[in-house]
């Protein structure tokens, strides 16, 4: 009888009987008995060819076929490998000419093509921009004043978080909400010429939305928080924050909606920074997720900076954009996140 | 007839009762007319026939009423009367009713009515206030967002992105004169300049062009040779600056915020006017090319 070649002790007692009943229909039938006869075949044969119907998948005893598919897992990676270091000669054996590194093909590659993505020379965007809420403070007219608020009630990680914005961002003032509702404050708001009203709503202790107004008739945007990280929880920071006006980097903004939430996030602070102090808040949009971080940076040399981290850092994922200030029943709204539109093309993104 | 006290024997005491819920220090009736809500002797229905309870439907109270003379008719045993909504009248019209009755009734009748006016003016305090609007999450999604906001964090390469943006913004010139770097080279050039002759007048621009067109490249140079592109960064940031003031005066923050956004589409548009006619000089990027003309320039400006 053909013996197996040895992959251990076990797999051979139980081929035995299996051999001796011939074809017998309890255990997996003809399939199996056939599969290892092959298996048998192949391997007293060659160690590494198998027939091109076989699967590994075919064999039922779960020890052998487990052994089966770490060869050959084994193998393929083998043969990458071969690969990689063949190519790796051929270029540099072509030097000069050789072909042009493949660039891999990433998310952002690949993201489909939006058609509401911002052209930056689109005349009608920039007239648009030229006349939506944002102009007065893009022309200079207005300053920033925010206020900050939170839920009712919040505990002891929203009110920290809400301080540490307020130093974050250059005039803003920090009140308790003492279960007032939002329609009345904005009134109030408007009457002591605050331009935003920031809310940040908690749950389970931890804040996880933020709404953020602009107030003279302004658009409402509406997003989740995660991953919040106090100044404490940071490593490696630097001391506080001071007084000077930060700068403002926004990145990856390309859509329209994009182009009007980085605006409403530019309108939050000052328009002329200072440079003396050296810090910079960034608004960093990637895959629909708007990273915020705060650091100071500092020029080494012509081509070196070098960054550290102050300041609270979190994660946005815009939920809605309403066109008014916040009526949650009346509100027309601009933007909605629709779960379904977001999950159906891995590829495809709002901002 | 009836015999509350063989029916409470029973069903208190030794056998079963439905209503009764026991626990571990007391027992609780859940009999809807309980006047008190525990089990007891003066209060189960079962166990009394003259008995009394207020219920409440719809923000309605009613006085509930059980004498022995109508415990034949089931249908008929119980007497309701609406009491009214005002909170003293409906405390005399429960005394009025239930005037020659045990004590222990009529106590517990007017403390369940208070009980029962508090948490109706209660409910309709909360009506207008704001609630709390709960909204259910759905774990897979959650799950699912929180890995693509791993993955896209480390996409962004956050660190890297804002040094680049920074430096971007030094060489476009948005800091103006607060950073010094090209300062020292600036020095060490006057130098020079004053030991060499002036030889390469009509090479100046060519080197002028070199060195604007070359803002923009990012180039790995050695330490040594760091001071000649100092230079030239600052040769091309004196001239960006006043040719460029205007529109940096204009709208500072909305053309960097034009940056952020065109920086995907590449260039400001200061560099190239220039660079397409400089890019044959490329080779002549030279350490001593580049230092004698540089003075000349700033001297003349």
């Amino acid at each position: 009888h053909p013996r197996p070649p040895q992959l251990g002790h076990f797999r051979f007692r139980f081929n035995k009987p299996k051999n001796k009943s011939g074809s017998r229909g309890g255990n997996g039938g003809a399939d199996g008995a056939e599969a290892k006869e092959e298996v048998k075949m192949e391997k007293s044969e060659a160690e590494a060819a198998f027939p091109p119907t076989f699967n590994v998948s075919e064999i039922k005893n779960k020890q052998r076929r487990h052994s089966m598919f770490v060869k050959y897992k084994q193998e393929k990676s083998k043969l990458k490998i071969q690969l990689k270091k063949k190519k790796k000669k051929e270029r540099k054996a072509l030097g000069d000419k050789a072909p042009p590194k493949e660039v891999p093909k990433t998310i952002e590659n690949q993201r489909v093509y939006d058609e509401t993505t911002v052209d930056p020379e689109d005349e009608e965007i920039a007239f648009d921009e030229g006349t939506d809420e944002f102009s007065a403070y893009f022309n200079g007219l207005t300053n920033p004043k925010v206020l900050i608020t939170t839920s009712d009630r919040p505990r002891g990680r929203t009110v920290k978080f809400c301080e540490q914005l307020a130093t974050v961002i250059p005039d803003a003032h920090v009140y308790y909400r003492r279960g007032l509702a939002l329609k009345r404050i904005i009134p109030q708001c408007l009457a002591r010429n605050f331009t935003y009203l920031m809310v940040i709503n908690e749950d389970r202790k931890m804040p996880n939305g933020l709404v953020l107004c602009h107030l003279p008739d302004g658009p409402t945007a509406h997003f989740k928080i995660s991953n919040v990280r106090l100044r404490k929880e940071m490593k490696r920071r630097g001391k506080d924050p001071t007084e000077h006006f930060p700068e403002v980097i926004l990145n990856n903004f390309t859509t329209r909606l994009g182009h009007s939430i980085g605006r409403q996030f530019a309108a939050l602070f000052p328009q002329d920074p200072q440079f003396v102090g050296r810090q910079v808040a960034t608004f960093h949009n990637q895959r629909d997720f708007v990273f915020f971080r705060f650091h100071r940076y500092i020029f080494k040399n012509e081509k070196k900076v070098g960054i550290q981290e102050l300041g609270p850092r979190f994660t946005l994922k815009l939920r809605s954009l309403q066109k008014g200030t916040f009526d949650s029943k009346f509100g027309e709204y601009e933007w909605v996140l629709k779960r379904h539109e977001m999950d159906a093309c891995r590829r495809k993104f709002q901002l | 007839m009836q015999h509350d006290d063989v029916i409470w024997d029973i069903i208190g005491n030794q056998q079963f009762c439905s209503f009764k819920v026991k626990t571990r220090s007391q027992g609780f009736c859940r009999n809807e007319y309980n006047i008190t809500g525990l089990c007891n002797r003066s209060s189960c229905p079962l166990a009394n026939s003259q008995y009394a309870t207020i219920r409440e439907e719809k923000g309605q109270c009613f006085l509930y009423m059980k004498v022995i003379e109508r415990a034949a008719f089931p249908a008929k045993m119980w007497e309701k009367v609406k009491l009214s909504k005002n909170y003293e009248k409906s405390l005399e019209m429960i005394d009025e009713s239930l005037i020659y009755w045990p004590r222990f009734l009529r106590h517990k009748c007017k403390q369940r009515f208070t009980k029962i006016t508090q948490y109706l003016i209660r409910m309709r305090k909360l009506v207008l206030k704001r609630r709390r609007k709960l909204v259910p999450l759905s774990r897979k999604v959650e799950r699912r967002e929180k890995r693509k906001e791993e993955k896209a964090l480390i996409a962004a390469q956050l660190d890297n992105a804002i040094e680049k943006e920074l430096l971007e913004r030094l060489k476009q010139g948005t800091y103006g004169d607060i950073y010094n770097f090209p300062v020292h080279a600036f020095d060490k050039a006057l130098e020079q300049q004053d030991e060499d002759s002036e030889e390469e007048e009509g090479e100046e621009e060519e080197e002028e062009e070199e060195d604007d067109e070359d803002v923009g490249k990012r180039e790995f140079v050695a330490e040594d040779e760091v001071e000649e592109s100092d230079l030239s960064d600052f040769e091309e940031m004196n001239k960006l600056r006043t040719s460029s003031d205007e529109e940096e005066e204009q709208d500072e923050e909305s053309s960097s915020e034009e940056e952020e956004e065109t920086k995907a589409s590449g260039s400001k548009g200061k560099c190239p006017a220039n660079g397409s006619a400089r890019k044959k000089k490329r080779s002549y990027v030279e350490i001593e090319y580049e230092m004698e003309p540089a003075p000349k320039s700033t001297a003349t400006s």
